[in-house]
């Protein structure tokens, strides 16, 4: 393998100016929704007194779910040695910052009060999941900023492997709190449950890799950096694995339920009666966001075809969307049940599906989170090298051989030959 | 006189001053604490506030403690039921099965362990000694984290600006609210808005205040009489409110 060259983009073609425009102008017209909604109050929004979380943290949640996920490539090189990631590490540690930045920023500004941000970064409460929270994704800037600072200071790289198993184990921890926020809410039918935080994990896994692959693949082809298919194609093997993974914690997380009378009710709403949510889960989360990327990824021909691949990958965004937003939707439009065995009615909506339908608003706040996760990742890049020349398989792969002769299936763990020379264009 | 001497000097005149002053506040300041004392007085875990609710005696068609409730607290809305905030509901109920039916009023239960005070990030959500759960609306930042926790959808989120609030009662818009057990009314001495509405104003009796560590207090006296219910007791959260009749 090669020595790996890093440079920033050029950044001065129309095509990058534009995509700062328009990045741009979906983060102004997100901050121009959260004055509306700020200025007149939340009843401009879909959300309601049943439905009190709507899609702003639909789109926080999956942003910061993923940007654990995206974590995942720089770990794979760091924590378990696989050095054909190693020249993707500075953007995986780049895209996993802007992602959770992009998410953080819709969670905050989506608050009643976001004007009162100080007063959550000085009064804790430790028994809320929500205020440890606040120290894992304010500790994950920290912890992933320096790791990315060992990858880049060629002179801090022997600490590159401590810092990317510090920064592994925050992630885990980091998902499992976001999976908590879920798991431990006792009151609702639709939660309460220890598998939340491992789906979590597993699904910033899936998430944050078909993010991934998108952005690298739309990275390398804006610049026309050379992109090699074995990388593509170990990159796809285990975004497989990882969508297999989501679907199968999504058996057993329903299939538990199944088995317990109790949640009878909320599991024929999810699987069966529940209109929006129902479709969502089966169309959304189960075969866009799972059977469909499977098959692409693993057929013979369509797992050949980087198109089909980043369709793939797409979808696993789509589904993974529909599959958040029906746990977090969906699981508060199933109604309370505090009276178990009554037919409830009242003036506050009690047994009664709960209405929600997303205002742009909201979508344009959500879409603003996404907007500026990739202003982030676009500015980056040409501020600092964190890009490779090239990832063709004869520079990175340390497998490589000529096409001509036979090539050697045999697996080597040389750690060494990926020796980095950032170069500041 | 030397330096060293005239800085003593100056500091004993400073010294003399500041005690001086000490002197002629202190009364002033002890005189508001032994006055806020005798309005209010700590909240203390020797008392702890809960209501008893009769279902038999409720009336599906009596609203008396909703509108009482409102009156007290402000909480009038904008005629957007889906948004508008609710401190107390009632709920009708009709048994699946028999077919018999029932209703009640429905607010915070006041919980022992309430899981809107576990999950507040910020600890604005608050249980105080004598087990009233309140919102501290100076540091609620609005995340709603606490009405996705509360298993009786006792609280509401302030959805639109709010006019004509009262002194003891102040809200604000992107903050959470719910039934105070009108704190404001206990300290003093007095009984809930809805407690009062339903007996004096509907002459149904179906609520009863008071304090269920009082063995004498008439709610505790009526509990150690009738096996009562607490909704969602499956939960463990021994909330202050019970239910008979259901």
């Amino acid at each position: 393998m090669k020595r790996i060259l890093f440079t920033q983009i050029q950044g001065n073609s129309t095509g990058y100016i534009a995509l700062l425009g328009w990045l741009g102008a979906f983060v102004a017209a997100a901050l121009g929704a959260v004055y509306f909604m700020e200025h007149n109050g939340h009843y401009v929004t879909g959300m309601n007194n049943q439905i009190v979380w709507g899609m702003p943290h639909v789109f926080a949640v999956f942003l910061i779910v993923a940007a654990s996920g995206a974590l995942n490539i720089a770990s794979i090189s760091s924590v378990f040695g696989r050095v054909m990631y190693k020249p993707l590490g500075r953007l995986s540690t780049l895209l996993s910052l802007a992602l959770l930045a992009g998410g953080l920023m819709v969670l905050v500004l989506d608050l009643g009060r976001p004007d009162r941000l100080d007063v959550a970064m000085m009064k804790y409460n430790f028994k809320s999941i929500f205020a440890w929270n606040i120290y894992l994704y304010t500790g994950f800037f920290a912890v992933v900023g320096v790791y990315m600072w060992m990858m880049m200071e060629r002179r801090m790289n022997r600490y590159t492997k401590i810092a990317g198993t510090v920064a592994f184990i925050w992630r885990l921890a980091l998902t499992t709190g976001t999976g908590s926020i879920f798991g431990f809410l006792v009151a609702r039918q639709a939660y309460d449950a220890a598998i939340m935080a491992p789906m979590f994990i597993i699904m910033s896994f899936s998430f944050g890799l078909a993010i991934f692959i998108l952005v690298l693949m739309a990275v390398s082809n804006g610049t026309g950096r050379p992109l090699g298919d074995v990388l593509i194609a170990k990159m796809k093997n285990l975004l497989g694995v990882f969508v297999a993974a989501v679907l199968y914690f999504a058996v057993v997380q329903h299939l538990t339920n199944l088995y317990a009378t109790e949640h009878h009710g909320v599991e024929a709403f999810i699987l069966s009666d529940g209109g929006i949510y129902t479709g969502l889960f089966w169309f959304g989360q189960i075969l866009i966001g799972g059977l469909l990327p499977l098959a692409l990824l693993y057929h013979p021909t369509t797992g050949k075809d980087r198109m089909m691949i980043a369709l793939a990958a797409a979808m696993v965004v789509i589904g993974g969307m529909a599959q958040v937003y029906v746990i977090i939707i969906g699981g508060q439009a199933y109604p309370l049940s505090i009276f178990p065995g009554y037919e409830v009615s009242s003036s506050f909506y009690d047994g009664i599906v709960g209405s929600y339908s997303p205002s742009l608003p909201e979508v344009v706040l959500g879409l603003g989170g996404v907007a500026t996760t990739l202003l982030i990742v676009a500015i980056a890049i040409k501020a600092l090298p964190f890009l490779p020349a090239t990832l063709a398989d004869a520079d990175i792969d340390p497998h490589y051989v000529e096409p001509e002769p036979e090539p050697e299936p045999e697996e080597a763990d040389s750690d060494d030959e990926g020796e980095e020379a950032a170069e500041a264009a | 006189m030397s330096d060293t001497t005239f800085n003593a000097a100056r500091r004993r005149l400073l010294a003399g001053t500041a005690a001086l002053a000490g002197i002629s506040v202190a009364p002033g300041i002890r005189l508001i604490s032994t006055a806020e004392a005798a309005v209010s007085g700590p909240a203390s875990a020797k008392n702890r506030w809960g209501l008893l609710i009769d279902s038999n005696k409720c009336d599906a068609g009596c609203t008396e403690c909703v509108t009482a409730c409102k009156t007290e607290q402000g909480w009038t809305g904008n005629d957007r039921p889906e948004s508008d905030p609710q401190w107390i509901r009632k709920v009708n109920l009709k048994d699946n099965k028999t077919g018999a039916t029932a209703s009640l009023p429905v607010m915070c239960q006041h919980c022992e362990h309430p899981p809107c005070v576990d999950v507040c990030p910020t600890g604005a959500s608050m249980k105080r000694e004598d087990g009233i759960v309140l919102v501290d609306k100076h540091i609620c930042i609005g995340c709603r984290y606490c009405m996705m926790a509360c298993p009786y959808k006792a609280r509401s989120f302030v959805h639109e600006d709010v006019h004509n609030q009262k002194q003891h009662m102040p809200r604000g818009k992107g903050t959470v609210e719910s039934c105070t057990l009108c704190v404001h009314r206990v300290d003093a001495g007095g009984t809930p808005a809805c407690v009062e509405a339903c007996t004096e104003k509907a002459g149904r009796d179906a609520m009863v205040f008071g304090d269920l560590n009082d063995p004498a207090s008439e709610i505790s006296k009526k509990l150690a009489k009738h096996v009562t219910t607490r909704l969602r007791a499956d939960l463990g959260l021994e909330p202050g409110v019970h239910y008979s009749g259901i």
